[in-house]
Order: C-alpha cells, then sequence, then structure tokens
C-alpha cells in the first residue's frame, strides 16, 4: 500500500479494502521510522492527521468522495495551516501558529485529502540541497549522505521514501523540480498563476509557484486538478476554465515536437546525466516524435538575472518579520531599531541574510537601473526567447539539474557553484512557464537523473502526457530508494 | 514687499470607501485598537494584497474633476522603511506610473479667481498608528487604520503664500467632497495637509530651497505654519543663512515650526513595482461610466447660479460653497417660486447665521427648503414683513411647525386690508398737521416720517407698501 499510485490508492478506498484512518496511519508508522534518519518533517500531528482522515472516511460514507478523498498528503512548510506551526525553516516562526489555511491547503481539504505533516525545507525557501534549514538538512532517501534538493527538499523526500504517496511543494527557480530531480521523484512547476500564492509564504512574488510532487505525472495531473484554479485573494491568480489535467495522459506522441536547446546539452553536465536524458529523448524520438535543434543564447543570463530580481523581492516580502507582531523577537534590546537588529540577525540564516542584503543593495538608490531593471530586461528577453521557440517545437526537454545529488557540505562554502546548478530550472521560471522534471535513470553512483519537460503557458496537459506516455514505457518512477526499503 | 512665498501643498484624502485599500476590513473610524486590522493588514505571512476598486472609482472620478490624465495603466510600488506601525515593513503606493497625472484646481480668493496646477494624484494605504501615551515606557500598535486608501494629491509649487495657500487647501477640500470621494472630517485625519515651503526675490525665477512642514490638521494652522515658515527663511537669508532642505514639523501650541529630518537623513525607500499586484488597467468604458456619473461640478454650478438666477458672485459662490448648500438652494427657489435673489439673502443671511450658530452642517439644519419656502412666499405675498418673517424664522428653528399656523399663533400677519390701513392713515394724518404741511411744502422727507407713524401706529403690522400707497392718494 505504501509503494501504491493515488489511482490505486483511491480505488482501494473506494472499494473499502482501506480505509483512509488505515492508510494515514501506515504513513504516519512510516513517517515515525523513517523521519528521525531522513529528517524530511518538520511537524507531523498524528491526532490532527487522523482526525482528518476520519472526516474523510465518513465523507466517502457519505457518497461525496472525490479522487482525493482519504489519501494523505504531506506539504511543505511554506503552506499555512490554521492551528497548526507554520515555520517555513526558519527560526522565525519556529512558534509561528498560523490561524488560516493557504488557498491549496483548503482545495485539498475540500478534496478530502488528509494533511500528513509539514516537511522541511530550506529557510524560506531559499536554497538548492535543503541545508539552509534551521531545523537541520534533510538526507536523500537514495544516499543518506546526500542532500535531497531544494528547497522542497523535506517534500522530495518523503515521496521518495515512500512516507507519504504525494506531497505539496513551491518552485521559484526551481524548487519543485530540482529535489524531485535529486530524489528520484516527479515534481511540477505549473504556469505562473495557475495555482494561488494565498497562504504561502512569499519569498519572491513574481516568481513563485505551487506544484505537485508525487512519484508519477497521473499522480501529478490528480493533484494539479485540485490545486489548480482561481483565487479572487490572489491578484496574479488567473480565472480560466478549469481543466482536466488527467484527459490527456494518453495523448499521441507521433507528431509531437520536442525541442533541443544546445546550452542545455553543453558543458558542465554530468555523463550519467547527458546520458540519461539523451537516451530519454531517443526514446520519444522512437515514438514518432520530432526533434527540434534550438538555441536558447541567453540560458547563461538567466541565473544572474533571478539572482536579482528574487532577492530583491525578498528584502521586501521578508520586512515583515520585524519581531513586533509575530514570530521571534530578541530577548534583550536597547531601542526599537536595536529590536530589529537583533531580532533579524538571530533568527534569518546565513543564506537569507545574505540574499536580503543583496536584494537591498540591487534596489538601492543609484543600482536600481543597473541591476533590478537590467534584470527585468534580461527576463522579457528570456521569455521572448522561449516564446520563439514554442513557434517550433511542442515541448522542450533538458535534464533538470546539471548534476545529481551531491554530498552534504560539499558546495556549502561556494553559493556561485550552488546558483549555477540551478542553470535549467531557472529560465522557466523567469518566463512563468509550466516545467516538470520526472526521473529518467540513474548515474554510475546510482542516483537518479531528472528529465524536465518545459512548454508553453498552460500547456500542463501536453506536459504531463508527454511524461506519462515515457513512464507507461519506463520504470525508473518505481524504483524504491535502497536505503529506505519497504 | 521683497519676498515672494511659494507653496505646493501634498494632500492625503482618505477615501470614502467601506473596507481597505487592499483587504476587506472596514474602514469605518473609532473602533477599539486592532479590530479592524485582517490578516493582510497586519501582515501575516502568506497573505496577499487585492486592489479595492471602489477607490480605484474614486481616485478616477478626481482625475477627472481635475481635468487630469487618466493614465490607462499605472503601476502600484512597494515604499520599503521599517516601522512599527507599518506592518508589512513596506507601503504600498504609486511611484512612477501614478493613476492621475496633472490637471487643474481653480479657487477664489477676496474675489479673484487663481488657478493651482497639480503634478498628480496617486492611490495607497495608509499606516497604522503608534500609541506612546498609556504604555508605561512601551509604543502599543493599533492597526485599524493601516490599510485605509488614501489619494495622495500634489499641487505644483504655484501658490503664493499663506492665503493663496489656504484657498487652494479649502478648494480642494470642498471638491473632494463634492464629488463624494473623501468625507473631509480633519479632526479624524481624513483630509490632511503638508506644505512646501520656500521664499525668493521677487522677480527670480529659480525657487529656492524648500522646507515640508507636516501637522498641518487645520486650515488656520495651515495658514499660521506657512506664514511662521516663510518669516522664517526671510530671516533666516536676509542674515546671510542659508535654507536647508528639511521636514519641519508645526507646534500649534508654540505657533512655531522645528525641524524633524533633514535631507541627509532621508532614506532610500527603494521603490519598485509590486509583485504582488498587476498593473492597473482603466478601460474607456470605466472612465465613461464615471464621467456619465459625475455631479456638476463646483465651478460650473456657480457659473450657473450667476447667469440663471441673476446672482452676484459673492452670493453665487457662498451658495456653492458645498454640495448641499447648492442642492438647499436650488430645492429652495423651486419650492418657493419666488425670486432667487430673496432665496439668496435669506439662505446666506438668517440661515447661515443660525447654522453657524449652532455649528450644524446645512444638511441637519431644522429648517428645510419646504419649510424656509413656505415663509419666503408669505414675504413675497405680503403677509408678512421682512422683520416678523425673521421672527417666524427663529420659531420654526426652534419649534418647528407649519409657517401660516406660526404666523396666526404669534399674531405676526401684517395689516393688508384696505379699510383698516385707511383708518389708520386718515388718524395718522389728523395728528399730523405739520409734518403734512411739510410734505405739501415739497419736503418728501416728511412722506417717510409719515409712513414710519403709519407704521408705529400699527405695531409694525401694516403693509407698508399699502400704507405709502393710501397715504399718497390721500395727500393727492
Amino acid at each position: 500500500m505504501l509503494d501504491a499510485t493515488l489511482a490505486e490508492l483511491s480505488a482501494a478506498l473506494a472499494a473499502k479494502r482501506v480505509s483512509s484512518v488505515e492508510l494515514t496511519g501506515a504513513f504516519l508508522d512510516r513517517v515515525r521510522k523513517l523521519n528521525p534518519d531522513l529528517n524530511a518533517f518538520i511537524t507531523v500531528d498524528r491526532e490532527r492527521s487522523l482526525a482528518q482522515a476520519r472526516a474523510a472516511d465518513a465523507k466517502r460514507a457519505h457518497g461525496d468522495a472525490g479522487p482525493l478523498t482519504g489519501i494523505p498528503v504531506a506539504l511543505k512548510d511554506i503552506y499555512c495551516t490554521k492551528g497548526q506551526r507554520t515555520t517555513c525553516g526558519s527560526r522565525m516562526l519556529e512558534h509561528f501558529i498560523s490561524p488560516y489555511d493557504a488557498h491549496v491547503v483548503e482545495q485539498l481539504e475540500r478534496a478530502g485529502a488528509v494533511a500528513l505533516g509539514k516537511c522541511n525545507m530550506d529557510e524560506f525557501a531559499m536554497g538548492s540541497s535543503n541545508e539552509n534549514s534551521y531545523f537541520g538538512p534533510v538526507r536523500n532517501p537514495w544516499d543518506r549522505r546526500r542532500v535531497p534538493g531544494g528547497s522542497s527538499g523535506g517534500s522530495a523526500a518523503a515521496v521518495a521514501a515512500r512516507m507519504a504517496p504525494a506531497a505539496t511543494g513551491t518552485d521559484t527557480g526551481g524548487s519543485v523540480r530540482q529535489p524531485a530531480a535529486f530524489s528520484g521523484v516527479c515534481g511540477l512547476r505549473p504556469t505562473y498563476g495557475l495555482v494561488s500564492r494565498y497562504g504561502l509564504i512569499a519569498f519572491a512574488s513574481s516568481l513563485d509557484q505551487a506544484g505537485p510532487i508525487a512519484r508519477s505525472a497521473a499522480d501529478l495531473a490528480l493533484l494539479l486538478n485540485v490545486m489548480a484554479g482561481f483565487d479572487a485573494r490572489d491578484s496574479t491568480s488567473l480565472d480560466r476554465p478549469k481543466e482536466d489535467y488527467t484527459e490527456n495522459l494518453e495523448m499521441r506522441m507521433g507528431g509531437l515536437r520536442i525541442g533541443l536547446p544546445a546550452e542545455y546539452f553543453g558543458e558542465g553536465i554530468e555523463p550519467g546525466v547527458r546520458m540519461a536524458v539523451e537516451a530519454a529523448v531517443a526514446w520519444f524520438e522512437a515514438q514518432g516524435a520530432r526533434r527540434v535543434e534550438l538555441e536558447l543564447s541567453r540560458t547563461k543570463l538567466a541565473v544572474p538575472a533571478y539572482y536579482v530580481i528574487a532577492p530583491a523581492e525578498a528584502s521586501s516580502n521578508l520586512a515583515r518579520f520585524d519581531g513586533v507582531r509575530y514570530g521571534y523577537r530578541a530577548k534583550e534590546y536597547s531601542d526599537l531599531v536595536d529590536m530589529y537588529c537583533r531580532t533579524r540577525a538571530e533568527a534569518f540564516g546565513a543564506e537569507v541574510k545574505q540574499r536580503i542584503l543583496v536584494g537591498t543593495y540591487v534596489l538601492s538608490h543609484g543600482y536600481y537601473d543597473a541591476y533590478y531593471l537590467q534584470a527585468q530586461k534580461v527576463r522579457r528577453l528570456i521569455a521572448q526567447d522561449f516564446s520563439l521557440a514554442f513557434e517550433k517545437c511542442d515541448v522542450i526537454l533538458g535534464p533538470t539539474a546539471p548534476t545529481t545529488a551531491f554530498e552534504i557540505g560539499a558546495k556549502a562554502g561556494d553559493p556561485v557553484q550552488m546558483y549555477l546548478g540551478d542553470i535549467f530550472t531557472i529560465p522557466a521560471a523567469l518566463a512563468g512557464l509550466p516545467a516538470l522534471s520526472i526521473p529518467c535513470g540513474f548515474d554510475e553512483k546510482g542516483l537518479p537523473v531528472g528529465l524536465q519537460l518545459m512548454g508553453e503557458h498552460f500547456s500542463e496537459a501536453t506536459l504531463l502526457g508527454a511524461a506519462h506516455r515515457y513512464q507507461q514505457a519506463t520504470e525508473w518512477h518505481k524504483r524504491i530508494p535502497k536505503e529506505t526499503p519497504l | 514687499m521683497v519676498w515672494e512665498v511659494v507653496v505646493g501643498i501634498e494632500t492625503h484624502a482618505q477615501l470614502a470607501t467601506a473596507s481597505k485599500m487592499f483587504s476587506g476590513a472596514s474602514t469605518a473610524f473609532g473602533a477599539a485598537p486592532n479590530t479592524q486590522a485582517s490578516a493582510v493588514d497586519i501582515a501575516l505571512p502568506g497573505v496577499l494584497p487585492v486592489a479595492n476598486l471602489a477607490a480605484i472609482e474614486h481616485a478616477i472620478r478626481f482625475g477627472l474633476a481635475v481635468r487630469g490624465t487618466i493614465n490607462r495603466r499605472s503601476i502600484f510600488a512597494r515604499k520599503n522603511y521599517f516601522y512599527p506601525d507599518l506592518p508589512k515593513g513596506y507601503q504600498i503606493s504609486q511611484y512612477e506610473s501614478p493613476i492621475v497625472q496633472g490637471g487643474k484646481l481653480t479657487f477664489q480668493l477676496d474675489g479673484r479667481e487663481h488657478i493651482a496646477r497639480l503634478t498628480r494624484a496617486h492611490l495607497e494605504e495608509d499606516a497604522g498608528k503608534s500609541l506612546h501615551e498609556d504604555f508605561h515606557g512601551m509604543t502599543g500598535i493599533d492597526l485599524n487604520r493601516a490599510g485605509t486608501p488614501l489619494l495622495e494629491i500634489v499641487s505644483e509649487p504655484d501658490l503664493r503664500g499663506a492665503k493663496e495657500a489656504v484657498g487652494y487647501a479649502r478648494a480642494l477640500h470642498a471638491l473632494v467632497m463634492w464629488i463624494g470621494v473623501c468625507d473631509g472630517n480633519m479632526q479624524e485625519g481624513s483630509f490632511r495637509c503638508d506644505a512646501n515651503v520656500s521664499v525668493r526675490r521677487r522677480g527670480e525665477s529659480v525657487l529656492g530651497t524648500r522646507c515640508e512642514i507636516k501637522n498641518l490638521n487645520s486650515f488656520r494652522f495651515m495658514e499660521r505654519a506657512i506664514e511662521f515658515e516663510a518669516k522664517r527663511q526671510i530671516e533666516l537669508t536676509e542674515d546671510g543663512g542659508k535654507v536647508v532642505q528639511e521636514t519641519r514639523l508645526y507646534d500649534p501650541d508654540r505657533d512655531e515650526t522645528r525641524s524633524m529630518r533633514t535631507k541627509e537623513d532621508a532614506q532610500d525607500y527603494r521603490y519598485f513595482p509590486d509583485p504582488d499586484l498587476l498593473p492597473l488597467v482603466i478601460s474607456e468604458q470605466m472612465i465613461h461610466d464615471i464621467e456619465a456619473a459625475m455631479p456638476e461640478l463646483p465651478d460650473a454650478r456657480r457659473e450657473r447660479f450667476i447667469r440663471e438666477y441673476a446672482l452676484t458672485p459673492y452670493d453665487a459662490g457662498l451658495l456653492t460653497v458645498s454640495r448641499t448648500a447648492a442642492d438647499y438652494y436650488e430645492a429652495l427657489v423651486k419650492a418657493s417660486g419666488v425670486e432667487p435673489k430673496l432665496c439668496a439673502n435669506w439662505q446666506t443671511g438668517e440661515l447661515s447665521a443660525a447654522l453657524n450658530r449652532e455649528e450644524r452642517d446645512i444638511a441637519a439644519s431644522p429648517v428645510s427648503p419646504p419649510m424656509l419656502a413656505g415663509l419666503l412666499k408669505r414675504v413675497t405675498d405680503g403677509t408678512v414683513s421682512g422683520k416678523a418673517a425673521k421672527q417666524v424664522f427663529e420659531v420654526m428653528w426652534k419649534l418647528g411647525g407649519v409657517v401660516d399656523e406660526i404666523i396666526e399663533r404669534e399674531g405676526l400677519r401684517q395689516v393688508s386690508d384696505a379699510g383698516a390701513i385707511e383708518k389708520l392713515v386718515d388718524a395718522v394724518l389728523a395728528a399730523n398737521e405739520r409734518l403734512v404741511g411739510d410734505y405739501r411744502a415739497g419736503k418728501d422727507k416728511a412722506f417717510n416720517a409719515l409712513v414710519g407713524q403709519v407704521m408705529k401706529a400699527s405695531k409694525g403690522k401694516a403693509n407698508p407698501v399699502q400704507a405709502a400707497e393710501a397715504l399718497r392718494r390721500k395727500l393727492g
């Protein structure tokens, strides 16, 4: 049961072969067993989850169950959950109890899903390794000495280790796709505006997007059906007709034009990653997909542009954490400014401080034009390049990350090296495009490799369909990490 | 006078909306601290702003009223600074692209028309309040006001001296209330002005260094603060000193301005477009609908009063001081059917005096337009004299009631019965032979004296017109 897909779990619940309480209990037991080692969850409230499971069982007994009713889903600890601690991986919010639910949490609850717990993450979603959490690093179930990726590292590790059948993440520059790749699971970043940001603790508002993490493209589609939708509380939420993302899963592959940007297959890519991705490309071609060679020459500008825009927005978004109204406040201080300084010095970690400083700098008088405006121009050009590329192809394929999971501490002292690891996930984020990562093989160290599929705005159904067809023919996504056997 | 005082005014007008600029919380004044602060207002993690359409409509209404340009696409920007009553650590405002650009405000001062150009008007949200009293060394924060919609209206430095500045501010105050975008309540902070003041020698074209004066929460304080500040700058310059650009606070108790912060302390607000809000795009249809629903504006109505009711510019100005006053006047003219000038005299005279005496707004006048119309009809048809009418008005003001009943009850009916007047005239003529002689000898003054005698004999109730006619007839 722990290894079943969402569709299988849904069928089992519908056939009364298992109750939600039993199912939830089984996953909670697995969390209890593995979490002390993996540290994928920050908060688990067994009673709260079981109460929701009982409610889901009752809902099913009433005959108004949907596909997700009774299925446990883990939440990244950036999603505000009412009456429950929501830490965002920070000392700043270590004891913060949210008085309200995020939109996505409401949607999941309405669908009858059971919130399994709050997953570990890089502090305020800033990081690509989950090493920046105040609550300690998450370990990769494929190799405990390695990182699971970040910032949604806890969510990805939880799904990989079968501690949860699915989880939510958020993706600002790759925080869903990269940990999915590193942890051997599937992750989708939807089109910007498709999923409401209301109740997600903001990192960089123009980039933040909620997305599902699961073990198959079909499961991602089921989750997206519930997560996507207009929300008037988010001004950037898009008011468009709801789609059923499961409808296109059996799509025809013949004639699909797959774009291959040279920049995504160039230098700096580990051979194991390249081989796995090229094998996947070959599979698509064998199904009748047409190969389109592309150039996305501004790809190398994406990382520097992102590391101006995201910190700029973050420096402003994180100003509310001032010790005045909620969250951490320094114990001792001499006056107001001292209170601010000590509170923020004591409760923010090093990476968060660094980004606030960078963001403050690039927005400052005299630097704004040279950095912030310039970065926005680059962002528009990158979006334009994608628009042109999608005139020639339907889906862009490439690696999700240039490497597989690295060892904990390996890049800790070198932020630039760490940032460059985001080179393939940042461009779609800057352009607001949907992109997903699915497992496409393993490198020589036995670590999972992620294949990234990017599409035009609102092409989620196409991306999910292509990924699903690939997964019908391959077994990579079904492998269980050897360090966390069932 | 060799010095010219140059003033520009920045006004924060609180927009009259039921809910806040970016949240659904109420904007009502006076609630218990922090009871009108929603999750968005207190800036909980994860919350997002949604712009209030009513506030946007008010801003457009104002822009159209001052003939400014409504930017079809304007941008909300974040103004970043730390302060305990600023929950997000930034204020959402508009910076490079405000909703209204340009425009002008016309106002009357000492019988002359002035025009001040406007730079811009932009939407923003208010901060909360820091309460420094009652907390024993700590500061209380009340976030009820946080997020209240404001329209910041910036004038060009077109005002010369304190009187013009106040004339502008009064006209602006009247306009925002006239078009219904602001309740204008200065005590509650709904209409707040800052003045940028500089001085220069007359004839010079370059502006002097300005100081911004804050805390001008009444027109009287504004006038005194600008006068003080201008004097300070003139004396400083004449003594060989230099005005330093700074923000100064007006202290009404000491009637002086003092330095708050200099330009060197000015913060870098790190403005940037708010990524939580899309560019504010305004459709032609929306502008058209607002334009169509726009009330007749004060200037146009004033001009029409002069034209249509043959009023003096002065009277027309008084009667269009507010929309309620103008509405009262037109209701009065319509209900009474008497001379518009008589209506104007009564509204600006008796009624206005009574309202002032009791500090009442005309909308809350105990004497309504139909009541006053009834009285003016009786004045016009001679039932009561002008003097008696004032007594009737006082009774109506205090006790209410129907005009004709009051006249009868108080015995104020004018004697217009020809026979009765004739008797009075005969008696007066018999008793005043000397005056009659004077009149016949060509002394016109004697006639007036005779009328006075008839009035006296009637205890003021005789219709003076009829009395004069009867006298003239009898004297041949």
